[in-house]
């Protein structure tokens, strides 16, 4: 769908713009200066606060903003978006007090101890995915290598057949990205997702197994099973939430990498630097954004926000608000304090912020143990990803040298 | 005053970590920094496992560890 051109991002805001797509952190800086929360009144009207307090303040204020739908859609939710507290995909869509019990359900999942269980697994899902890479010179690392990893970690998990792997990437790129089209073409692209997660959660009931789908099909709240829409829209929440995000996060991660050779050649001379550098990464190039909606009208920080207005919660921007971090545009892989808010703040923290921890530091030890020296084949083919999950989509890099 | 000259004489400190659990989300910086002073419960969510006088070495990783927490929940104090 054609639209205007974004001429003045402080009243014009759009995510879905080419030049923010590009490079969205200058216009962050602009807005700062200016603003500090941009508006719009595309998608039927959107606030976009840029300063870490701002975000950090929506992001905890449960009684003014509601969960109930996280993604910016093309005009005011209306009753498309299913009414709070449960929403079209609990917990993340939810909101207190149904909030917590959804979220209690999951958590034992994706905490450090089962995660931890499943390293050797992405251990050798990312070893055969390099091996497949055989000699060539120039390998595309979204597309052969990062995009992977996530698939194959939640189809594990969820209970997925490893080869629908690229299947269902599909059905999340439709979600994600077509943020722009009118809501009855995101309805018929929404078709063959649920066509697909029906079969599974019908296999599953024939077929109980150890994973989270028959773990779900399982769960009590209070005594009752859970509706089946509740099994339903956490499968779509587990599915979706966990590909695109995770994809950004490793690929962001090596396009850095590729750009930096001090900092590539650091990590391969002192591993143990690893950890302190992915938190770097996650704050630098922080891939999630956020929506909520206005829940009434109500003044925040002299704004007139307006029931079911969107806000834009943007943890990418807060991450890199100078009045929050030292040197915020600066890519410091020894940053020691690095309170940063990628996997979001308050009571809708990622779920699965351990499970995208252990992807990513699994998956760039193994990629820079194979490879110690690389760069951008071609800096200009190089795209992003458009909608609330950033991250590089094309990413042909050059190996120099391997191991 | 003996309260101070024990500190100073003993050169120690009499700092703490003081963990506000309702403000903890799980995570989980903490108990991966300072794997030996916090460790996760069932959840995600952190526990504190030095609930004494934190010696110098224990001071400055779970300093840290409370400068790293996106929601603030880790103070040290007396």
């Amino acid at each position: 769908m054609d639209k205007a051109p974004v001429t003045d991002f402080a009243t014009d805001f759009d995510h879905t713009d080419p030049a923010w797509v590009a490079d969205p952190y200058p216009i962050m800086a602009d807005l700062r200066e200016r603003c500090p929360i941009a508006h719009s009144d595309r998608y039927g009207g959107m606030w976009v606060p840029v300063l870490h307090e701002d975000v950090q303040a929506i992001a905890n204020d449960t009684e003014h903003f509601t969960s109930r739908s996280v993604v910016v859609g093309p005009g005011r939710p209306g009753v498309d978006a299913p009414p709070a507290p449960i929403g079209v995909a609990p917990p993340i869509s939810s909101d207190p007090p149904f909030h917590s019990i959804a979220r209690r359900l999951l958590l034992p999942a994706f905490a450090p101890k089962p995660v931890q269980n499943l390293e050797g697994f992405s251990q050798e899902f990312c070893r055969s995915l390099l091996d497949a890479m055989g000699d060539a010179d120039v390998i595309n690392a979204s597309f052969d290598y990062a995009q992977h990893i996530p698939v194959g970690l939640i189809a594990k998990m969820v209970g997925l057949p490893p080869e629908d792997g690229d299947l269902f990437r599909g059905f999340v790129h439709d979600i994600l990205e077509a943020v722009d089209l009118p809501i009855e073409q995101r309805m018929e692209r929404f078709q063959p997702v649920d066509a697909y997660l029906t079969r599974v959660i019908e296999d599953h009931m024939e077929n109980p197994r150890e994973d989270l789908t028959s773990f779900l099909l399982e769960a009590e709240i209070l005594g009752n099973k859970l509706e089946p829409h509740h099994v339903f829209g956490t499968m779509v929440l587990l599915v979706v939430a966990g590909i695109d995000t995770t994809w950004s996060a490793i690929g962001s991660s090596i396009w850095h990498l590729a750009q930096h050779p001090d900092d590539l050649a650091r990590l391969v001379a002192e591993p143990e630097l690893l950890p302190t550098a992915i938190e770097e990464f996650l704050r630098a190039y922080a891939p999630v954004t956020m929506a909520r909606l206005v829940k009434e009208d109500f003044e925040f920080e002299g704004c007139p926000m307006k029931k079911d207005d969107w806000v834009l919660l943007g943890f990418p921007a807060a991450n890199r608000d100078p009045a929050f971090f030292d040197r915020a545009d600066e890519v410091l892989i020894d940053r020691e304090e690095n309170r940063h808010a990628a996997f979001g703040l308050g009571i809708h923290r990622c779920l699965g912020s351990n499970l995208a921890r252990m992807e990513m530091t699994i998956a760039l030890q193994e990629f820079i143990a194979r490879f110690p020296k690389f760069e951008l084949a071609d800096p200009q083919a190089v795209t992003f990803s458009q909608g609330q999950v950033r991250g590089p989509r094309n990413l042909p890099i050059r190996i120099l040298e391997r191991a | 005053m003996s309260f101070y000259l024990t500190t100073v004489a003993g050169g120690e400190s009499t700092m703490k970590i003081v963990l506000t659990s309702e403000k903890c989300q799980g995570h989980g910086r903490c108990y991966s920094l300072a794997p030996d002073l916090f460790d996760a419960d069932d959840l995600g969510n952190a526990v504190v496992l030095v609930t004494g006088d934190l010696d110098a070495d224990q001071l400055e990783r779970a300093t840290l560890a409370a400068k790293n927490c996106p929601e603030y929940a880790i103070e040290i104090g007396a």
